[in-house]
């Protein structure tokens, strides 16, 4: 008996590696410790009805933003243990197998669980108080969404300490991530992980289409929209037509591996190339899907910080969705060298050219907004600047990898990795950190301490300068991607040592951030006029942060960027008393968290492919389903007593 | 558009707003359910030749299972047709029987396409055999899987028509099902046309 259950934990849980145990010892502590807060503060009943059942759009984007953080934090310790593997040749600081694990869930995270829940955040916190709405198309649907991705990333995490991490690259190519090449549960994890949070990004894909759609302030037009609700727009409408094909390819793999099925096999007829073609359908429009938002914020950013309206608004909204629709017409290029004719290379050669005609529009228009300006560099300013030069190397590498001939020379080498971290950290990661930044008062009333934030910018900066410059240089000397470690003779060592320090000072900028954050909780300068940085959007035109119920009266938009409309024509904008209607509201529920953790445990049956778990897990989500389809009472309303007190005490009544 | 949503007092309005913004929703997500069969098609065609010498189409698939099947899903198109006549004439009851009629002919479309499921692997033609048919039980399934889950949805709304009766929300529900419905028909029809009548030719 002793020995069954000896043999099940030493399968089930992983063992023998100190970094794990480590990791089982943090996770433990932390769990008894967050017990421990919550029980002693009594803070369990206010956890559950303020947070975890609450359907308000700012709130689901503050947890979005948490999570993202955290993911952030995982993605990066990847990162450094891989640096540290590379720092010198013939390291044995990792195994192998170790060292694959951990660049396949640092792409896995830092995409999917990072990435996507960061925009998220910012799509729930700014869009509907950008165009006047008091919530989104649909609240509930909306928690549902983050719930899912929330399991989906905690699924993905426990392969670390249970059953072991997928190795097969963040993009699970077959055959090596079919039951031949992995045959652990790893691959499940990946699988489930992202099939679950991808549910919920179409969800929130559906959901902001709707809310930009039908949800604007009285007279607004669409072409009068702030440029982020565009950018939203056509990110979400690129999501609905993406994500369905990610979650059809995980299902094809998956039934491989679980029904014996031959999709990607190299037998009985399956073809791995087709998967190739599947995810990236799916692959590189979500490249697009990440940054079109953060164009988003540079817009705004870039705007209300030069002073001026944005250069060029229309062109700025037409080069947004011609990136959306060509980004169909690209995923080739990921596979130059598979064998294609030269034909087809060529098409999509030139598509993806194409891309950085509308691309450079949008860099230059931003630099004529800028052009004669009254610029002030305030922190979100800061990063918006720190990107341009960032991505515009990023840019012009990304059309060298695009010629295909010479795309059989760079192909899967470091050339390529130092290309794709500079659009992505470059464009993505500082974009959303300068929108957060931006709309930080807006959802807790204070700023971020300046001091900290010029340490955390500097040494993001360089850091990033310094740990990918050098690597360019090692694709060219022939480092090839995923290598785990390499000998003194191939030259590759002293530029792979500054690379590694370079990734070390981002992760001290990150430690700043995180200090940034704790030390204005208490010291940040309060924001109590709602309208810190000068805006231009709806969204600063209600105090901060911004109440339960968003607008106490319904704004009528008059044109575009209508606040600054407003202070121009020395508009106030206040809360007439006798205007005040009672306003309806969605209800709290707790299906969106029970649902997704069904999900979960369905999810984790999947992995290990016990039914009877799977079972229980399913039942759990089709009673959850039946009790919502059920529910009678969806709403509320806020009396105008309520309000007429919240708005009495920002001073917004009259 | 651009006037949309405003929560005004009034609280009839409201609620057609929302059931406004439900059915666009819908669309939308079957615009991404027509790109997942997109997909799916799309690998079942790439596949539909690698029999890996296994049986192939023509072998296995019999025009009276799949031809019954037709029957069976275009009729209860027809019924939830019907249904949603009965729906706007305001009879619940009517409308129930409609739906009863519809989910029926479902069960019956299922019926059939499990005990050709079973026959295939009876006679060793199974998922793990070749890639064609590794693309046909999934293809296939994912539809019927779809239809089964539209019959448990289509369930729990008649219960719902039976308490409630007619109002609002329920009109909401009972549109977007019968959407979700012809929705299913149409992707049979390319099923048929692609897999079936494809295969024996």
């Amino acid at each position: 008996m002793i020995d069954k259950i000896k043999d099940f934990a030493s399968h089930f849980f992983v063992t023998g590696d100190p970094l794990i145990y480590g990791a089982d010892v943090s996770i433990g502590l932390s769990m008894v410790a967050i017990f421990f807060v919550l029980t002693y503060f009594k803070k369990w009943g206010w956890l559950w009805r303020e947070w975890l059942t609450t359907v308000d759009h700012k709130k689901i984007g503050i947890m979005y933003i948490i999570a993202s953080l955290l993911m952030l934090f995982r993605g990066g310790v990847d990162a450094l243990l891989m640096r540290a593997q590379l720092a010198l040749p013939n390291v044995h600081f990792l195994q192998s197998e170790h060292y694959n694990e951990i660049f396949t869930t640092h792409g896995t995270i830092m995409i999917l669980f990072m990435a996507m829940p960061m925009m998220f955040g910012l799509f729930n916190i700014a869009v509907p108080l950008q165009i006047g709405a008091r919530d989104v198309a649909y609240p509930f649907l909306n928690a549902f969404s983050f719930w899912m991705f929330f399991v989906g990333a905690m699924l993905f995490n426990l392969s670390f300490v249970i059953g072991g991490s997928p190795d097969a690259g963040w993009l699970a190519y077959p055959p090596l991530s079919e039951l031949s090449g992995s045959p652990g549960v790893g691959e499940n994890f990946y699988i489930w992980g992202i099939q679950l949070s991808g549910v919920g990004s179409l969800a929130s894909g559906i959901n902001f289409v709707v809310t930009i759609l039908k949800m604007r302030a009285k007279g607004m037009k669409m072409m009068q929209m702030p440029l982020f609700t565009w950018s939203v727009f056509a990110s979400c409408v690129t999501i609905i037509i993406a994500f369905p094909v990610l979650t059809v390819t995980l299902a094809l793999l998956f039934i491989d591996r679980f029904a014996g099925g031959h999709f990607f096999t190299m037998l009985h007829g399956g073809n791995p190339m087709m998967y190739v073609n599947l995810i990236w359908m799916w692959g590189h429009p979500e490249v697009y899907i990440v940054v079109l938002p953060a164009f988003g914020v540079f817009s705004e950013v870039v705007s209300v910080f030069s002073k001026k309206r944005i250069f060029g608004y229309k062109s700025m909204v037409f080069s947004l969705m011609i990136i959306s629709i060509l980004s169909y017409f690209t995923w080739v290029h990921h596979f130059f060298t598979m064998g294609a004719s030269a034909n087809v290379n060529a098409f999509f050669a030139i598509t993806t050219m194409a891309i950085a005609i509308p691309t450079g529009v949008k860099v230059f228009n931003w630099l004529f907004t800028m052009f004669r300006g009254r610029i002030r560099i305030e922190q979100p300013m800061l990063w918006t600047l720190g990107f341009i030069p960032t991505f515009l190397i990023g840019g012009a590498t990304g059309v060298m990898l695009a010629v295909a001939p010479a795309d059989y020379q760079y192909h899967n080498s470091y050339f390529l990795i130092a290309h794709f971290h500079q659009v992505l950290i470059g464009g993505v990661v500082f974009g959303y950190l300068a929108g957060i930044y931006y709309w930080w008062p807006k959802m807790f009333g204070f700023k971020l301490n300046v001091k900290l934030g010029l340490w955390a910018f500097w040494l993001w900066n360089i850091g990033f300068y310094v740990c990918f410059m050098p690597q360019y240089a090692l694709g060219f000397m022939g480092m090839t991607r995923r290598v785990y470690t390499y000998g003194w003779d191939m030259g590759w060592g002293p530029l792979n040592l500054i690379s590694s320090i370079g990734a070390v000072l981002m992760g001290i900028g990150f430690i700043f951030q995180v200090w940034q954050i704790l030390y204005s909780i208490k010291y940040g300068e309060r924001d109590t006029t709602g309208d810190p940085w000068d805006g231009h959007t709806l969204e600063w035109t209600i105090p901060s942060p911004a109440p339960e119920y968003n607008f106490a009266i319904e704004p009528i938009v008059k044109g575009q960027d209508d606040f600054w409309r407003m202070k121009k024509e020395g508009i106030v904008p206040m809360t007439k008393e006798s205007e005040i209607k009672p306003i309806h509201m969605p209800r709290n529920s707790g299906i969106p968290f029970i649902m997704s953790w069904f999900w979960f445990i369905a999810g984790f049956g999947f992995t290990f492919g016990w039914t009877w778990m799977i079972v229980v897990g399913l039942l759990g989500v089709a009673g959850s389903m039946l009790a919502r389809s059920f529910t009678k009472k969806l709403d509320y309303y806020i009396p105008v007593e309520e309000i007429k007190e919240t708005e009495a005490k920002f001073g917004r009544l009259v | 558009m651009s006037q949309a949503i405003s929560h005004t007092n009034d609280h009839h309005e409201e609620h057609e707003h929302h059931e406004d913004l439900s059915v666009l929703g819908f669309w939308l997500f079957l615009v991404s359910d027509v790109i997942l069969f997109g997909t799916i098609f799309a690998t079942f065609m790439v596949l539909r030749s690698h029999f890996d010498g296994g049986p192939t189409g023509k072998e296995l698939f019999e025009a009276p299972g799949y031809i019954t099947e037709t029957f069976l899903l275009l009729t209860s198109s027809f019924t939830s047709g019907l249904a949603t006549l009965a729906l706007n004439k305001g009879k619940v009851n009517q409308l129930i029987g409609w739906l009863v009629v519809t989910a029926l002919l479902g069960l019956g479309f299922i019926g059939f396409e499990v005990s050709e499921f079973a026959n295939m692997v009876s006679e060793g033609a199974t998922i793990s055999r070749s890639a064609f048919l590794t693309a046909f039980f999934t293809l296939v399934g994912t539809h019927g899987l779809h239809v089964s889950v539209g019959l448990c949805w289509m369930t729990a709304i008649m219960i719902q028509l039976k308490r409630n009766g007619i109002n609002a929300l329920t009109t909401r529900k009972v549109t977007l099902v019968s959407l979700y419905w012809h929705f299913l028909d149409v992707v049979w029809i390319f099923l048929l046309t692609i897999v079936y009548l494809m295969g024996v030719m």
